[in-house]
């Protein structure tokens, strides 16, 4: 891959991806590779991001089940939209 | 793929056939009061170690087993080349020294009651100081790597332990396991939202339901007999949080990259218990936290510890050499002195699992034949006892 990803997301069912550069900013046009398969394609960073965290892949509304790794990883809490950022203020354990 | 079945590693070939890769003379408090003896004899003979810790006073029971098991695990590690025990009483002294015996490795016991800590701290000196003799003659052999004793825990988790240094531990697993090697993993409390995944890793549908009943005995009598609030502020913890992991779920599953693709766990262990079905992987039941986890599996015979982290953990173990890989470049630049493998080009797509296992096992390979890891070179040596409840 001659360009570094921005984003990476574990597989194709997932609903969120990682961001995997420092200072991502908001605006940016982000390279989206899935580790799955090491295809690609292009999403657009609302919000600026730290390394580490995660961007929703699509529109989630209060209720929905979080996917990565193809897996359940939690509930919205918060409504969020795709590009923004997507942690504790907006998403919970199904857990505890 | 390299095979690794012939590769062959400068260990040390203890008594009962097992294989270490350090050679440590040990001065090992039965109890906490004989923390200060310890220390002294080791201030006084250069080339041991002291490890003193918290706890053998007024155990009971399983708490009391687990602490023994620890005690003896540690002392019969193939790490060790010989051990002074020292407690404040005879009796609980001569199990533990027992215990070691049994590998036939050099072992005394001493206590102090009626003899004080000076003339305790003098008697175990001079015997120390014939181990010292006796642990630097030994030589480094050729020894298989396939016989190596390897476990691990991961810490300061974040998400980029579940892309990059995780998934590299578990290629390791899937490459050396299948050639003979022992593995350990635990970490009972984050399996929660991948015990789905994890029980049908086991070897077959009766470990995997062992295997669930443990986990699900851990969460009602531990974590929810106990929890005074939402354990969302401890699991993942506050350093997860800051790294990107949001939830126990996301954290499971990143955690589980650790037995790779084709790894299969043949039985359960309890905390410090040595692995009895031969070679294979082992899940060992055990806390979360990094030294108490590093320490219980160093007690059940591994040898080496792979630790994936993601925000920079900075744990080592006294006895066995504790391999940092991460693949999170911030951590990389601001606290590289801490990191042995660096897999951070899986991030940027530059380095595959398949090449990353593989670095990890040359260093691996490099460890055993006597490379000081990060920890090591920066003097960690934590040593945390498990302590299942109250004493009386």
């Amino acid at each position: 891959m001659s360009e570094i990803p921005h984003l990476l997301v574990h597989d194709h069912e997932d609903t969120v991806g990682v961001v995997v550069v420092e200072g991502l900013e908001a605006g940016t046009d982000m390279l989206v590779c899935i580790t799955h398969d090491n295809s690609t394609f292009r999403l657009k960073a609302e919000q600026s991001v730290p390394i580490g965290h995660k961007i929703s892949l699509r529109d989630h509304q209060v209720g929905d089940t979080v996917y990565k790794y193809g897996e359940d990883i939690g509930r919205i809490i918060q409504d969020c939209a795709k590009g923004h950022h997507l942690h504790t203020h907006n998403c919970k354990t199904k857990r505890w | 793929m390299t095979d690794f079945s012939n590769v062959m590693v400068q260990g040390y070939r203890r008594d009962n056939g097992h294989i270490g890769v350090r050679n440590h003379v040990l001065i090992l408090p039965l109890d906490d009061i004989s923390n200060a003896a310890c220390e002294a004899v080791a201030n006084n003979i250069k080339g041991t170690l002291a490890i003193p810790h918290a706890y053998g006073r007024l155990q009971f029971g399983e708490d009391l087993e687990v602490h023994f098991r620890t005690l003896i695990g540690t002392g019969s590690n193939a790490n060790v080349a010989a051990v002074v025990v020292i407690g404040i009483e005879p009796e609980w002294t001569q199990r533990v020294v027992d215990g070691i015996a049994e590998t036939g490795k050099p072992v005394s016991g001493l206590s102090i009651e009626q003899n004080g800590d000076l003339k305790t701290i003098m008697d175990a000196s001079h015997i120390a100081k014939q181990y010292v003799h006796y642990a630097t003659e030994l030589q480094r052999e050729d020894c298989p790597l396939c016989e190596l004793w390897i476990s691990t825990k991961c810490g300061e988790s974040d998400t980029t332990t579940g892309l990059g240094s995780c998934p590299a531990v578990g290629n390791m697993y899937d490459k050396l396991l299948p050639i003979g090697i022992t593995g350990f993993f635990g970490e009972t409390s984050e399996i929660t939202g991948a015990e789905h995944i994890c029980k049908h890793r086991a070897i077959n549908e009766e470990v995997g339901e062992r295997w669930y009943k443990m986990w699900k005995a851990y969460q009602d009598d531990v974590i929810f007999a106990h929890q005074t609030d939402d354990l969302s502020d401890s699991q993942p913890t506050k350093g997860n949080i800051l790294g990107g992991l949001t939830t126990i779920e996301e954290k499971a599953l990143g955690n589980l990259e650790k037995i790779g693709r084709t790894s299969r766990y043949i039985d359960i262990l309890g905390p410090a218990e040595k692995p009895q079905s031969g070679a294979g992987l082992y899940f060992m039941d055990s806390s979360s936290a990094a030294a108490e986890c590093v320490t219980l599996m160093a007690a059940g015979g591994a040898v080496i510890h792979t630790f994936p982290t993601g925000q920079g953990n900075v744990i080592g173990n006294p006895i066995v050499p504790v391999i940092k890989i991460t693949a999170n470049p911030r951590t990389i630049r601001t606290m590289s002195e801490h990191v042995d493998v660096d897999v951070s080009g899986i991030l940027r797509r530059e380095t595959t699992i398949d090449e990353a296992g593989d670095q990890l096992i040359d260093m691996i390979i490099r460890t055993a034949n006597g490379r000081n890891t990060a920890a090591e070179a920066l003097g960690h040596r934590e040593f945390s006892m498990t302590k299942l409840y109250r004493s009386a």
